[in-house]
């Protein structure tokens, strides 16, 4: 009795292209509406098990930023991500919106304006595109709408499809579609979310150039907007698309400004990217 | 006919006719009064199973002891049976054997017929309701849930065993003689029971393809794959996963509360660890995520045990130990999607060897995607 249909070969799935266009139509919400958006973090510290994770970093994401948050494996990007969304405890303080973050349940966390994504691209895997996008638009309903089938397609979903360039897959499961289409598909998400806040945990890995170049200018368009921030290992992804980078090591904040600044800042050369360069200028800091 | 198929609502239309006709009309002609009372009776034990394939095949929740609410509406049935035959102001039989001939204050409201209806419906769902909420905000799930599950159902049947004086211990409550005000050894009425199991039966798996197809239903399958995913999107999941324990549990209670006067007899054997899985297998036979797998699964798997335990009385566990292991070594999914993995077979033959995999690679049917239900 099960309605799915059978599984589309790859080769239909075609070559997904992104829609800025359609972006504008998510996206036509006043600007107001983000004014006050701000993320603000103080003395922020996870531990797990004595491991101290993340050791009092201090961060600020204005409304309009695109902020990358890069580091060496083990800095601790992930874990601040997790802690402000509630997945790790930690102490200290976040606060986005004027809301108080730390100490509330995931869900709460998420309809304060607070969206995510996965290192590992995270949809419904047996769910039509349609059904995952209609999902993540529908926190807020009611039982009563809950209860009865989706009649029609949201605007807010179909714009999303479009601007994510899975439209024509709209009826196809999330689990055959392509790595960087899945992580269109969860940005899409985010957009019918209705984040202000947008974190994503390494969008681009497993993308081709191309899909990366497009995914960069979406990110840019929607950061002008909204508070983004990006974890991120691709420095190619970072020099092209990053309004501003806070550069973190052994769970504190190493450096922070603009690309430029950052690459130019001793501390980093050293740490990050392991030229032995500048070393004699490294250790006063 | 095809056409017609194509169609989600004419599906529905001539499935339920079809049922309808089936339960209605060639069952009631073609069997005897005792087959038909048997068949009855599985179709109460389908009644759980309908619930347990919401709870575990769509919400991925291992529900093991399901035989708790088909006890609480069993035993809620049976103790207003029971009251029913002892007459106003009357005490049971067996409280004056066992007991000192006192109905216990908690006995008393089921003298009222409608109080024991209401109550068999609301007070199970009410409960699985309040448990699965403190559970699943624990984000207790997978075995740990299973294990849990199963341990209420092993208290509820020693609490009823050890309570022999107002639960009738291992006999249970039994010897009822009439239904409602009409006489149960009367053929014509355990017909009209078994109308009324069939009738119910049929709501109820309406009923629940209604949910599975609602965003709640879809939901539901997304919470099951991605708890955590769901939860970063603003929902709580633990009140998605226990609003399909309750119903699973509502289900389970009016089960029970059908099968106590078809049966005549409600016990702790009916409600322990045994049943409780029991009522599994024939779900994971049948096909636990999808909507009529767990009802003919559940059904067959009954009625092949009583025919089977007629001629070979000591045959039967092993049948059903050797069916359930092949059916979960080669349609862990359930015989119901036996269509599907065919089609994929065919798919697969038919695709050209060099197609560019733009997805993972999938392993059999064991990873299959379309079906499989984890259990979070």
């Amino acid at each position: 009795m099960s309605e799915q249909t059978p599984p589309t070969p790859a080769a239909l799935l075609g070559e997904g292209q992104l829609d800025p266009d359609a972006l504008e139509a998510v996206l036509a919400a006043p600007v107001e509406r983000f004014r006050h958006d701000y993320l603000e973090i103080r003395g922020l510290r996870v531990s797990f098990d004595g491991f101290v994770a993340v050791d009092g970093v201090d961060l600020t994401v204005t409304q309009g930023d695109l902020r990358f948050l890069i580091g060496p494996n083990g800095a601790g990007k992930t874990t601040i991500v997790d802690a402000i969304t509630g997945l790790a405890a930690a102490t200290g303080s976040v606060r986005f919106g004027g809301v108080d973050l730390l100490g509330k349940p995931s869900h709460r966390i998420a309809r304060a304006g607070v969206g995510r994504t996965f290192q590992t691209a995270s949809v419904f895997d047996e769910l039509s595109v349609l059904q995952n996008l209609d999902i993540a638009a529908g926190a807020s309903r009611r039982a009563h709408t809950l209860l009865r089938r989706r009649s029609g397609i949201p605007d807010d979903v179909e714009a999303a499809m479009e601007t994510v360039g899975l439209a024509h897959l709209r009826d196809v499961t999330a689990g055959v579609l392509a790595h960087g289409q899945k992580q269109w598909l969860e940005i899409g998400m985010l957009l019918v979310q209705d984040a202000h806040l947008l974190l994503l945990d390494e969008p681009v890995a497993g993308m081709s150039q191309a899909e990366r170049e497009e995914t960069g200018l979406l990110l840019q368009r929607i950061g002008a907007q909204r508070t983004v921030v990006v974890v991120e290992h691709d420095m190619e992804f970072l020099r092209s698309f990053a309004s501003s980078v806070t550069v973190l090591h052994q769970g504190r904040v190493l450096s922070e400004g603009t690309v430029a600044e950052v690459q130019a800042d001793p501390r980093v050369v050293e740490v990050y990217l392991g030229t032995a360069s500048t070393s004699t200028t490294t250790k006063e800091a | 006919m095809s056409a017609v198929w194509r169609s989600p609502r004419a599906r529905v239309i001539v499935g339920t006719g079809i049922a309808a006709v089936v339960l209605f009309v060639v069952a009631p002609g073609m069997l005897s009064s005792f087959r038909l009372n048997l068949l009855a009776k599985f179709l109460c034990l389908a009644m759980v199973a309908v619930g347990i394939g919401l709870a575990w095949g769509r919400g991925g929740m291992l529900t093991l002891g399901q035989g708790v609410f088909f006890g609480l509406g069993g035993y809620m049935m049976a103790m207003h049976l029971k009251l029913e035959d002892a007459g106003p102001g009357g005490v049971p039989d067996f409280m004056t054997l066992y007991g000192d001939g006192v109905v216990p204050g908690w006995w008393e409201p089921f003298r009222d017929p409608v109080f024991t209806l209401v109550a068999i419906v609301v007070l199970p769902t009410v409960l699985a309701a309040l448990l699965g909420l403190a559970v699943f905000t624990r984000r207790v799930r997978g075995a740990y849930f299973a294990i849990l599950s199963q341990a209420l159902a092993a208290a509820f049947a020693i609490l009823l065993i050890g309570q022999q004086k107002v639960t009738g211990g291992t006999n249970g409550l039994n010897g009822f003689r009439s239904f409602f005000g009409f006489d149960l050894a009367d053929p014509v009425n355990k017909k009209m029971l078994y109308f009324i199991a069939a009738g119910t039966l049929l709501v109820m798996v309406l009923l629940v393809r209604l949910l599975m197809r609602s965003r709640w239903g879809e939901l539901l399958v997304a919470v099951r794959d991605q708890e955590n995913r769901v939860r970063f999107l603003g929902y709580n999941p633990a009140v998605v996963k226990a609003g399909a324990f309750a119903v699973a549990a509502c289900f389970a209670s009016i089960g029970g509360a059908l099968f106590t006067p078809i049966v005549g007899i409600i016990s702790p054997a009916d409600v322990g660890v045994v049943p409780s899985i029991v009522f599994l297998v024939g779900v994971a036979i049948g096909g636990r995520a999808t909507l009529l797998g767990p009802v003919l699964g559940a059904v067959a798997v009954s009625w092949a045990e009583s025919s089977l335990s007629e001629s070979f009385p000591s045959f039967w566990t092993y049948f059903q130990g050797a069916l359930f292991i092949v059916v979960v070594a080669f349609l862990p999914n359930g015989i119901a999607t036996l269509g599907q993995v065919r089609l994929r077979r065919r798919a697969r033959a038919e695709a050209p060897p060099d197609e560019p995999t733009a997805e993972p690679p999938h392993d059999e049917v064991a990873v299959e995607p379309s079906t499989s239900g984890r259990t979070a």
